[in-house]
């Protein structure tokens, strides 16, 4: 889906006529600049947005995971980077999705933002998409033992996964509830 | 002294070799240290596992999320309006900011405009939940490097502005006094002059401060030169507010993308040159004074306040109108003003078209209209009842506000139902603490404390 | 080894409540602040609502030094095998607070990162709901730990405390 509105945004513009087809759709709901661009180009889309000098996007906003199984869209992960530019003091947001949905491998772009470093990491723990290049892809927001992504729309919110065993409180003490 | 049971985390990250030492020719290898989680810096639940090469940190590893509370699944399992109270508890030392960038999500997702007075009351609010951030902060560095002195001078002076919050929301700390598509309740009378009065006083408590630390000889020692970063580090690692500015660079989201009325005031914007801990702390000290500033040109000129309606009769209580309502006589109710309980103050329906925008999609009707005609309940009930709410159409934004420590963001994903199907807090003190490592290698163990100190990391925003 | 009140004599009920005297006047906090109730804590030590005039206000940041564990702040999945070496390294007598909603049920994180009450993972003492909890409910639940620490029964030789 392209926004007949959204080419008119020069970034838009740009990485259009740089990439071509390797643009999904763009758009720019209430203001936002967005493009979502093919995963095997999404590196060099990143690079080019970084290098190019109409666009000079050099600060890195944010990096976050979006898990689409409920809303029935395929390919079920996404991965999306905020950019700014000081130059323009403007703000575009790339988006890509990664092919695999039972293995979301994607590339990391640490090295291009340095900003980038825990976020992938955060993607990772919270999502289970995998970025290849990065110096140390661990668990950052939860312990090593738990199991499962707990930010996937099919884990429950409930389930507990305790690192220790969890203490018996008797249950007859008045006005107790009993968890 | 028996081994504990629990578990603990086995993977460290840094090699701990031997090698020669080139001061001393001698065969050495680097200590780790392990300072966290639980440690008396006042900050919030991290673990920094250092190596130390005798006192110079060599290496550092940070280890993060023993706060994680799960705000994003659980923002995903209530609704739009109802994860207010998440929020607050982000940066629990400025909830109003929290509560004022998530309504303004909200809002950009409905499309949906503010009346010019609630974005008034907003930015002071804002302000103040700044001072009270940077307050803390200030007091905990402090604290943290053995000055006990000027963390009850400033908690005092933090006591003087959450009288006013509580008078004004209600809670000191845990707010939720943020709505979508205006605020909770109007000012009570007298709040804007109490609000001037707490501001001198709170100037008192800061210059005490001053005079106690600027020129303190022990205060620059430890902090002169200490956790230097350069601007091209803390631009390309992400790092933005009071961290950012203190390196040099002049990037505040109220100057560089105005949002609410801060393209009306006037105001600076404080930067460093060097980048470490004195001038970290010296941008918090001037930022405090430039948030009082914008608060004064508020005071001047916010507009409207309560519309004086014509009225017919007596006050009526809140529960004769319910009751008259129950039976039918509605046929003055809308005339009658009507003495609410005091914690519905300032939601009335005279103060209700100042502060709440004219959008039955977001805004609860005032209590008159609820309970006085059939619309203003069909209204009530479809913002509140499970499975009606507020139905931001489907897509998706970001939104970003100058928190205290700052750029907050919030990436926002609509999918048409009640419920948030996706919201993303981007917290300003994560990218920070990636930078942690760099601002204390090359450091001594004691600098780790104040470093950190200075950035003021949030744990509940942090590990959110 | 447990003691029946009333088994000791006149001087060993003075001396139990003269322990208990100084024990409940001269409290060495470790304040393990998490979260937002830290502030609040941060608050109560401060000048306005003072805890030093209970003798708390000095925080013992070492938990071999300290007797009362004031749990401050949600405690998550990750943090809880933590509080347990905490509690398991402090000496006796110790007394637990649970302080702030999150330690008692946890609160309204109902999730997969939560320990829900801090009682799951070590024996409380007193609990403070609140979230935060104003200062005034921190310090009238001070002054009940001192009632429960003055109740407690120290003869000459060993203690009614049984640690869990």
């Amino acid at each position: 889906m392209t926004d007949a509105n959204a080419h008119a945004h020069p970034v838009i513009a740009c990485l259009s006529a740089r990439f071509g087809d390797g643009l999904i759709e763009t758009h720019r709901h209430r203001g936002d600049a967005t493009a979502v661009v093919r995963p095997d180009r999404y590196r060099e889309a990143i690079a080019f947005l970084r290098e190019d000098t109409d666009c000079a996007f050099d600060f890195l906003t944010d990096l976050c995971g979006v898990d689409r199984l409920e809303l029935k869209l395929k390919p079920r992960f996404e991965v999306i980077v905020y950019l700014y530019s000081s130059r323009t003091n403007s703000r575009f947001r790339l988006k890509t999705r990664p092919l695999n949905d039972a293995d979301p491998v994607i590339d990391s772009i640490v090295d291009l933002f340095p900003a980038a470093n825990w976020p992938e990491r955060e993607v990772y723990d919270m999502f289970g998409v995998r970025f290849t290049g990065h110096p140390n892809l661990t668990r950052i927001l939860m312990y090593e033992e738990f199991v499962g992504y707990p930010l996937r729309k099919d884990y429950p919110v409930n389930k507990r996964q305790p690192r220790l065993p969890m203490r018996e409180i008797p249950d007859d003490r008045p006005g107790m509830i009993f968890l | 002294m028996p081994a504990s049971e629990t578990p603990f985390p086995t993977q460290t990250r840094i090699p701990v070799e031997e090698h020669i030492d080139s001061r001393s020719g001698r065969r050495s290898r680097s200590m780790m240290l392990n300072m966290g989680p639980a440690h008396p810096a006042m900050h919030g639940v991290i673990r920094i596992i250092a190596e130390l090469d005798g006192e110079e940190v060599a290496g550092a590893d940070i280890e993060i999320g023993y706060l994680h509370r799960g705000f994003e699944k659980d923002c995903e399992v209530v609704g739009w309006g109802q994860a207010f109270p998440y929020t607050d508890r982000l940066n629990y030392v400025s909830p109003l900011i929290n509560n004022v960038t998530y309504a303004m999500g909200v809002e950009k997702l409905l499309d949906l405009t503010i009346t010019e007075r609630c974005a008034y009351i907003r930015v002071i609010i804002s302000e103040v939940s700044r001072i009270t951030d940077h307050l803390t902060c200030i007091a905990a560095i402090a604290m943290e490097m053995g000055a006990m002195t000027p963390f009850i001078y400033l908690m005092k002076g933090r006591e003087y502005l959450y009288e006013l919050v509580e008078e004004l929301t209600g809670a000191r700390l845990t707010v939720s006094y943020v709505k979508v598509g205006g605020v909770k309740g109007d000012l009570p009378d007298g709040w804007l002059k109490r609000l001037e009065s707490a501001l001198v006083n709170v100037d008192k408590e800061i210059a005490e401060v001053d005079r106690l630390l600027t020129r303190n000889r022990i205060f620059i020692d430890r902090t002169r030169n200490v956790g230097v970063i350069s601007q091209q580090d803390a631009w390309s690692l992400g790092f933005t507010g009071p961290v950012l500015r203190s390196t040099g660079r002049a990037r505040d989201l109220r100057k560089d993308e105005p949002y609410l009325v801060y393209d009306r005031l006037d105001f600076d914007v404080p930067i460093g040159s060097v980048g470490d801990n004195y001038d970290r702390y010296l941008v918090r000290l001037e930022e405090m004074q430039q948030s009082a500033r914008i608060i004064r040109q508020c005071i001047r000129e916010i507009p409207g306040g309560a519309v004086r309606v014509d009225l017919s009769g007596r006050p009526l209580s809140a529960s004769e109108v319910v009751d008259a309502a129950k039976m039918g006589m509605t046929t003055d109710l809308l005339l009658r003003a009507v003495q609410a309980d005091p914690t519905l103050d300032g939601t009335g329906k005279a103060h209700a078209r100042q502060i709440n925008a004219d959008d039955k999609r977001a805004v609860l009707p005032p209590k008159e209209d609820t309970y006085g005609n059939i619309e203003g309940l069909m209204n009530h009930f479809m913002l509140i009842m499970e499975g009606e709410g507020l139905k931001p159409p489907p897509g998706e934004i970001y939104i970003a506000n100058e928190a205290a420590n700052g750029e907050l963001g919030f990436h926002m994903v609509s999918d048409g139902s009640g419920r948030a199907y996706r919201v993303r807090c981007r917290p300003p003190c994560f990218y920070l603490m990636q930078g942690l490592d760099r601002m204390i290698i090359g450091d001594m163990v004691a600098d780790v404390v104040p470093t950190f100190g200075s950035i003021n990391m949030i744990a509940g925003e942090l590990d959110r | 080894m447990a003691v029946k009140e009333g088994q000791g004599g006149f001087f060993t009920s003075r001396l139990s409540d003269g322990i208990a005297w100084a024990r409940k006047w001269s409290l060495f906090p470790y304040p393990f602040v998490t979260a937002c109730c830290g502030m609040e804590y941060m608050a109560v030590s401060a000048a306005h609502y003072d805890l030093d005039r209970f003798g708390a206000a000095w925080p013992r940041f070492s938990p071999r030094q300290a007797d009362m564990l004031m749990v401050v702040g949600t405690i998550s999945q990750k943090m809880a095998p933590i509080l347990k070496t905490v509690y398991e390294q402090m000496c006796e007598p110790k007394w637990v607070v649970a302080f702030g909603v999150c330690t008692c049920t946890g609160g309204f994180y109902d999730n997969y990162a939560t320990v829900q009450g801090i009682d799951r993972v070590i024996p409380v003492d007193v609990y403070i709901p609140g979230c935060p909890p104003r200062p005034e409910t921190v310090l009238d639940a001070l002054m009940k730990l001192q009632d429960k620490i003055q109740s407690e029964y120290h003869p000459l030789t060993g203690s009614v405390r049984k640690s869990a």
